[in-house]
Parts: structure tokens; sequence; C-alpha cells
């Protein structure tokens, strides 16, 4: 059996009238990595932000590996802080620098003694290859390091699964190349990820599964060669096809 | 001759002044910083209920009504209620309230400057709200406060002369005393008046410069058209 990190289950989300999330279920197994695809305002960010209850869901449940993130009782602050989040636009502490970033967390929330977190920080950034920049101030940096750094700031804090929500979707097309190398490598070490992202050479690369979402459903789910070359639905077929030409399917 | 031996003579008076006006300075804005981050964060993260009937309704009451309406208010309005208050004391409310206002205003502009993306980064660290704001939204919305703080300095320092009104021996009204002890120097002894306050509201802006040059975060500063056409020389 594999062990589940985290269960989706039957998921709703609107906004006012408009329904943006219309019953999502999926579930996600330790090591893997599920690529999330779709059209925008399908609702694969609200969902991203549903699982950590950034934007609490209308209805539906969630777990984190045993523990009901959609129970009322649930500290929310805990699950929080063992779910890493990635955004599209780093969303880094423009007034901290790069290492207080990585590192407050680690402080304020899981009270960890200064040194042990800055030990702890400077491995992970060490790990996203930016150990010579810990004293910079994030608007110092390109939008790459910029997304490495909020990496390393997810990675800090231990996490049983990380969301990336378009990591590279706002980056000049030479940087996106060193925040799919982290990517790639996290993937590798074994690291639990769901991905929202239409780099199809990623998802090729590393993706268990790719999930294409469409109009606030799922509408296929499956392993990446399958969903390539056999899709079933022919929405998925197209779409997939109009991505790998826009954003090329290579890193094979 | 005389004049100067005058205003030399005067200067205890007027200094002993000038230590009133800088202490209700320190008073009034520390209880408008204090009052007004809280209500800034009311505005901005607190329930409906409480904006609509509290914040809002304390905001606009206390910058539409003049100051000194606010003065004699506080200081003569508490006695009809039974309430025995000094006039410095009165002052403090009237004034500190008043500037409460207005630097929640400051305040809530520039948290809402920030954006929410800072504040959603906080929380998906497992941040609750009271720490995201301590940690984070705090700490950059001060920055962001600072050039428009110094002008609340400027007019809250002025405007202790007010006080004079309700009967506060502040610098103004030691600059009174000596005129009037001393028939019609009133040009002089004004002019030296308004030298201490230009010289306490330049002190202060020079040192508030001082601080947002010291806590600027780097590559985030907006560069001023002087700044920029000297970098562009270079």
């Amino acid at each position: 059996m594999p062990h589940v990190i985290l269960k989706v289950e039957n998921l709703y989300k609107s906004y006012g009238k408009l329904a943006v999330l219309k019953g999502i279920s999926f579930q996600v197994n330790q090591g893997e990595t599920k690529v999330i695809i779709g059209p925008s305002g399908t609702g694969k960010s609200t969902l991203l932000n549903c699982i950590n209850q950034l934007t609490p869901p209308d209805k539906g449940r969630i777990w984190l590996e045993e523990i009901e993130v959609t129970n009322p009782a649930t500290d929310l602050n805990l699950i929080r802080s063992s779910i890493g989040m990635v955004f599209q636009h780093f969303n880094l502490f423009t007034h901290l620098t790069v290492l207080d970033n990585v590192r407050l967390g680690l402080v304020v929330v899981k009270k960890i003694p200064k040194d042990k977190a800055t030990e702890i920080s400077l491995e992970k950034l060490n790990q996203v290859g930016l150990a010579d920049k810990i004293n910079a101030y994030p608007a110092e940096l390109s939008g790459g390091q910029q997304q490495r750094v909020s990496i390393a700031r997810a990675l800090a804090m231990n996490p049983k699964l990380i969301l990336f929500d378009e990591p590279t979707s706002a980056l000049d097309p030479e940087l996106i190349g060193e925040v799919l190398n982290v990517m790639i490598k996290l993937a590798e070490r074994g690291m639990t990820m769901v991905v929202v992202s239409h780099e199809m050479g990623f998802a090729r690369a590393v993706a268990n599964e790719i999930i294409f979402m469409e109009n606030g459903v799922i509408v296929e789910e499956g392993k990446p060669d399958i969903m390539f070359h056999h899709a079933q639905n022919p929405r998925t077929r197209e779409f997939l096809h109009k991505i790998t030409e826009l954003y090329g399917g290579k890193a094979e | 001759m005389e004049q100067l031996y005058l205003i030399w003579q005067g200067m205890p008076s007027l200094l002993s002044g000038t230590l009133v006006t800088i202490e209700l300075t320190i008073y009034f804005l520390a209880l408008g910083f204090l009052l007004g981050i809280l209500l800034a964060l009311g505005r901005v993260y607190g329930p409906l209920y409480l904006q609509l009937l509290v914040i809002i309704p304390f905001e606009r009451l206390f910058r539409a009504i003049p100051a000194l309406v606010l003065l004699f208010l506080f200081y003569f309005g508490s006695s009809f209620f039974h309430i025995n208050i000094s006039a410095f004391m009165a002052a403090i409310l009237a004034m500190g309230l008043r500037s409460a206002a207005y630097q929640s205003e400051i305040f809530r502009g520039a948290i809402q400057t920030i954006g929410e993306d800072q504040m959603k980064a906080a929380r998906s660290l497992g941040m609750n709200t009271l720490q995201s704001i301590r940690y984070v939204i705090l700490p950059q919305a001060l920055r962001l406060s600072i050039p428009s703080w110094a002008n609340e300095y400027a007019v809250v320092l002025k405007d202790t002369s007010l006080a004079y009104a309700v009967g506060v021996t502040e610098l103004l009204r030691q600059g009174r005393y000596i005129v009037a002890r001393t028939f019609g120097n009133a040009l002089l002894v004004y002019t030296v008046c308004a030298l201490i306050y230009f010289i306490l509201v330049f002190i202060g802006n020079q040192l508030l410069r001082f601080l947002e040059e010291k806590y600027k975060i780097p590559g985030y500063e907006i560069k001023t058209r002087r700044e920029q056409s000297v970098l562009e020389r270079i």
C-alpha cells in the first residue's frame, strides 16, 4: 500500500454565483509529483489555495496524511506549517534578507533557536544554489533566484508536501530552467509535490501523473506517457497539443 | 542691546515652555501612533461591524472637527460630566485622539500598498494573523509611512500651540507672558518663538529622514528625480 500524503474528496468552491471548483477528488502518495494543467480560470490556483485553506472550500474534505484539514477542530496553522507553498510571484518578504526570509518561519512558527534555524536555512539555500546570496534582499535578485529562495523557504519548514502555483510563469524564459532544475532535483529526492504548471518538459521528466482540469472539474488524469499519446478525452488531446506547441516538450 | 538682554532674561521661561511643547508633542504623537496603528489594522483586517460602528465614525469625527473646538470640548466639556481633568490632560486626549485619526489613515494606506501576497506567504508558513502582522506587514508598512508621518509630526508639533487656549503653559504662552511683562516687544519675542518651533520641526524631520534612509530596503527604493539624474550622469 502506498502511503497517502494528500487526499482531496469532492471539493466545491464558488465565488458568488461563479462556481470555480465543482467536485474535485484526487490523492497524492508519498514521493509523488502531480502536475495540474488546464486553461486559465479553471480553478487550478483556487484548488491549491483550498488545500492549505488559505481559501476555505465550500464543500468537500481534505486530508493531510491521517489529519482531516477540513475538520473545523484542526489547527490550520500547524497544517500550513507542514505544507509548503511556492507562488507565481514568489511573494518573498521584501524587507528581509534572503537568509531571514528562509529563517522566519522556523523561528516564529516552529520556535527553533536562531542558530539552529540559521543552520537549517543555510543548508536549504545551499540546496537551491544560493548560498552566496544570503545577505541580499529580494529586490536585488533575479526572478529565478527569488523563486529559488521561495523554494528554500518552503523546504526549510520540512514540509510533507509542497504546492507550486505556476512557479515559472512569471519568469523570463532564460530563468525558467534554473527553477525547474531545482524542482526536478526535489522530485528525484522524493519530495511530494503538486505543481500547477504548463512546463510540459518538466511534466514529462518527473510527473507521476498529469491532471487535466477544465471548468472546475478534472477531465482526465493519467501518467504523462498515456496523457501525451493516448489521452481518452478529445479536449485533453487538443489542450496538450496546444501547450506542447507553446511551451515545448523538451527536457526529456 | 536692551532687547537682546530681554531675550536673554526670558530664555529660561522660553526653554521651559519649549520643554512643555516637546512633552505635548511626544504625548500627542505617541497616543496617535499606538491608537492609529490599531485603528488602521482594524480597518484592514477587522470585522466589518467594528469598522462601520467604531473605526470609521471615529476617524470621520476627529478629522472633521477643528482642533481648537476639540480642545474646548474636552477641557470645558469634561466639567459638564463632573470629570475634573487638567488642561494638560485635556490637550493630550483631544490632540492625541485627533492625531490617531490622521495617523490611522497614513498606516492604512501603507498597509494596503503592501498587498495581499505578503500576508498570504506569511499565512502559508503557518503564522497566525498576529504573527504575520508583527513580522511581515508592520515592518514594511512602518517604513512606507515615514514620509507622511514626518508631515504629521510637523503638524502636531505646531498644533501644540493651540493648547495655549486652554491655559497650558507651553512655548507660546511663555512668550506671551514675556510680551505682557515687558510691554511691546511682541515682534521680537514671537520671532524667537517661531524660530524655536522651526528648529524643532527641522530637527525632527532630519531625524525621520535619517530613519528612512537607515531602514530603506535595498533594491526596493524609488529614486527621486535628483538622485536619478545624478546616477545617469555617472
